[in-house]
């Protein structure tokens, strides 16, 4: 008989096997292998990785901190992490929705930061009131996303320029240009940002007072939630999202099949980039009131990690994204109790992006693991019956 | 000024063109490469460590360390070029991802380790690595001819470095047995498989020889730019070379075309700013030229760009 399977192999198959759970089963595992990983590194450092991981939960305001400062308290936390929250839902749609097309948008980044300048100087700095502003924010960056996330369709579709080399292009060149333009005209002396906006504009509601607690409410995090929503039934329940999953799977398919490959990239590309547009206007005019020159959002990029650990799904997103910020947000607190660097959680991070991108491999791995048990199962049987004659 | 454009050109243009050979070693094997940015930041964290490591005992004055940098930039650089490899050609990743993982990875790695390392072994809260200040040479004589004397003007040591380094990387390209097969990868890996030789090697190595450039790159930013080592170093020149090797069509000599045309692009475009008077915000506005021309070039060159044929796929024997 062939070699036996070690038990560690079955336990393995046993809990990975079910194809119809791998979707969220195999993206689970390269979460945890990496915290792993990541802990191993804490312990490392000569710090407690369990107590440093639980500071980073601490710092969101999912599990108590120790003690908080004055009209703090861990919904006020919560809260604040749902800020910050809510751009990363957008950014990683807009990632998902490209990655639907087949297509790479590195560039949500870009269209972040050139939606949330302009809305801010426009809207942003301007006496409308709160009921009219808010929405127009929002409308605007939808537009002006919408335009940047078009462009780079449009230039791969009818000058087969590769997304993304040009989203990686156009990044730079916002991220020039706005500096110029805050350097110039709308630069904030003492901070060197830009001007803070109007809180008529703000997307957050900033220190509410409930109880004698100050609360940071993001309005942008129900948008948020049923973007989500609204982005799976599109893909589920509609022609319109069927087509764009279609071109995605397999362009010449798709092209014999009717469907007009290039104006369903493109706008691809348009919702992609509307919905980083939106990102970016929670991020700087929610989250922020302020422009910071020549820094493109880094969550642009994290949001890559996010869409693809959620597996492009909204829902996984949701799950993905509430885990990443987590680490994000979280990291602050736990380098000021823990006293490691903020920036091991970015390296979490990047395990977890690391081993989710070996998820095909896992997957195979464990097939053929299967496979193999299985034979051997069946030879076993054989041998049995043989025998028990 | 036209001196100042060729010098501060050319010493932008030829860490670009290394990494872009870098590129074109990888893409031509079949392995789509966008860690180029990743790979120069961590192969420049390798190289900017051993200097600073070397420069405590030999001192500010030495000019090992400069070279020991580069030698051990490329080292680094090819080892964290393993782990694009792996995930590429055993792990059967999409090339697409990794390479963009390996970018953040490695930008949350060395930030990391910067601060960490300083931290432990230098007692000094700092995310950077401060760097000698590089030698310049200029070559009597030949830096007499008038305009073109510029090109033997003010040179960094490592100018010379890439420019042997990429001679000896076109010649293996084009005119070795090596580099045969490497382009075979790229093309028609079933053909190379049929000969019998090992695809996965083949793209492996090439993978390896990608990382090992693109350290060296690194670390010429790092000590032409800022002399000095920090998260500074992820400014997308990676990216930007990945756009000159598209631009030059997967072809080294064309490749240094469009390395050469960005780095005059930036560097005239700063004279100009300076000539003209202009304060210093409207340097940011220079700084986009690079983008742009790469954009409007894309647009007129694209359409006749043929990329390698097996490009992105994953080599699957059963395949057919």
């Amino acid at each position: 008989m062939k070699g036996k399977i070690n038990p560690v192999t079955k336990l393995f198959v046993k809990i990975l096997g079910n194809e119809k759970q791998q979707k969220i089963t195999i993206p689970v595992f390269a979460i945890l292998l990496s915290l792993i990983v990541g802990a191993a590194v804490i312990a490392i450092l000569g710090k407690n990785p369990f107590s440093a991981l639980w500071n980073l939960v601490q710092g969101c305001g999912i599990a108590p901190k120790a003690k908080y400062a004055g009209g703090k308290n861990m919904l006020t936390d919560f809260f604040s992490f749902m800020d910050y929250w809510t751009p990363m839902i957008f950014a990683a749609l807009a990632v998902a929705v490209a990655l639907k097309a087949g297509l790479f948008n590195i560039g949500v980044s870009g269209q972040m930061l050139a939606a949330g300048f302009i809305t801010s100087v426009t809207v942003g700095y301007s006496a409308l009131s709160a009921p009219i502003a808010k929405p127009l924010a929002v409308l605007l960056a939808l537009v002006i996303g919408g335009l940047a996330g078009g462009l780079a369709g449009w230039l791969k579709y009818r000058f087969n320029i590769n997304e993304v080399v040009s989203t990686i292009m156009i990044n730079y060149i916002v991220e020039y240009v706005v500096a110029f333009f805050i350097y110039v005209k709308y630069v904030d002396p003492v901070s060197r940002q830009s001007k803070n906006i109007s809180s008529a504009a703000r997307l957050t509601l900033t220190d509410v007072s409930v109880n004698g607690f100050k609360f940071n409410i993001p309005l942008g995090i129900v948008l948020a939630v049923l973007a989500a929503f609204l982005i799976r039934f599109i893909f589920r329940k509609t022609t319109f999202g069927y087509e764009i999953k279609a071109v995605g799977a397999n362009k010449k398919a798709a092209k014999y099949a009717g469907i007009n490959v290039g104006r369903n990239m493109i706008l691809a590309m348009v919702i992609s980039g509307a919905l980083a547009g939106v990102a970016g206007v929670t991020y700087y005019m929610g989250y922020f009131a302020s422009v910071q020159p020549k820094v493109l959002p880094g969550m642009g990029f994290d949001a890559i990690a996010v869409a693809l650990l959620g597996n492009s799904n909204p829902i996984g997103i949701l799950l993905s994204s509430f885990l990443i910020t987590v680490i994000g947000k979280g990291s602050t607190y736990m380098s000021s109790t823990a006293g490691l660097d903020a920036e091991i959680a970015s390296v979490i991070t990047g395990l977890i992006l690391l081993f989710s991108a070996c998820g095909f491999y896992i997957e195979e791995r464990v097939k053929r693991s299967k496979e193999r048990m299985e034979e051997l199962e069946r030879e076993m049987r054989k041998w049995g019956s043989i025998n028990g004659r | 000024m036209a001196d100042k454009i060729i010098i501060d050109g050319l010493s932008f243009a030829l860490p670009l063109f290394i990494m872009a050979i870098g590129g074109i070693y990888s893409e031509r094997s079949g392995i789509t490469n966008l860690a180029l940015e990743g790979l120069q930041g961590a192969g420049a964290f390798v190289g900017a460590l051993v200097a600073v490591l070397l420069m405590q005992s030999m001192g500010t004055t030495s000019q090992v360390p400069y070279y020991a940098a580069m030698l051990f930039a490329m080292i680094g650089g090819m080892i964290y070029a393993m782990l694009h490899a792996v995930l590429c050609i055993k792990f059967k990743a999409n090339q697409v991802i990794s390479g963009v993982v390996i970018n953040i990875l490695a930008m949350a790695l060395t930030a990391f380790l910067t601060k960490s390392i300083n931290r432990v072994v230098f007692q000094a809260p700092s995310d950077k690595f401060i760097l000698s200040v590089s030698q310049r040479w200029t070559i009597p004589g030949l830096s007499r001819i008038p305009v073109l004397g510029a090109v033997f003007t003010d040179i960094y040591p490592f100018e010379i470095i890439i420019v042997v380094v990429a001679a000896i990387a076109w010649y293996v390209l084009y005119r070795t047995k090596y580099g045969l097969h490497l382009r075979a990868c790229g093309d028609n890996p079933h053909a190379v498989d049929a000969a019998g030789i090992d695809v996965a090697k083949v793209r492996f190595a090439a993978v390896m020889v990608s990382g090992a450039l693109s350290g060296l790159a690194g670390m010429s930013f790092a000590y032409s730019i800022s002399a000095n080592y920090s998260s500074g170093i992820y400014v997308g020149y990676g990216y930007l070379s990945i756009a000159a090797l598209i631009f030059g069509n997967w072809k080294i000599i064309p490749t240094l075309a469009a390395c050469l045309l960005f780095g005059f692009a930036k560097s005239g475009g700063y004279q100009i700013v300076q000539a003209a008077g202009l304060p210093s915000s409207y340097s940011e506005l220079i700084m986009i030229l690079p983008y742009v021309l790469t954009l409007l070039l894309l647009i007129f060159f694209s359409r006749h760009n043929d990329s390698p044929k097996a490009l992105g796929e994953v080599y699957d024997k059963g395949k057919r």
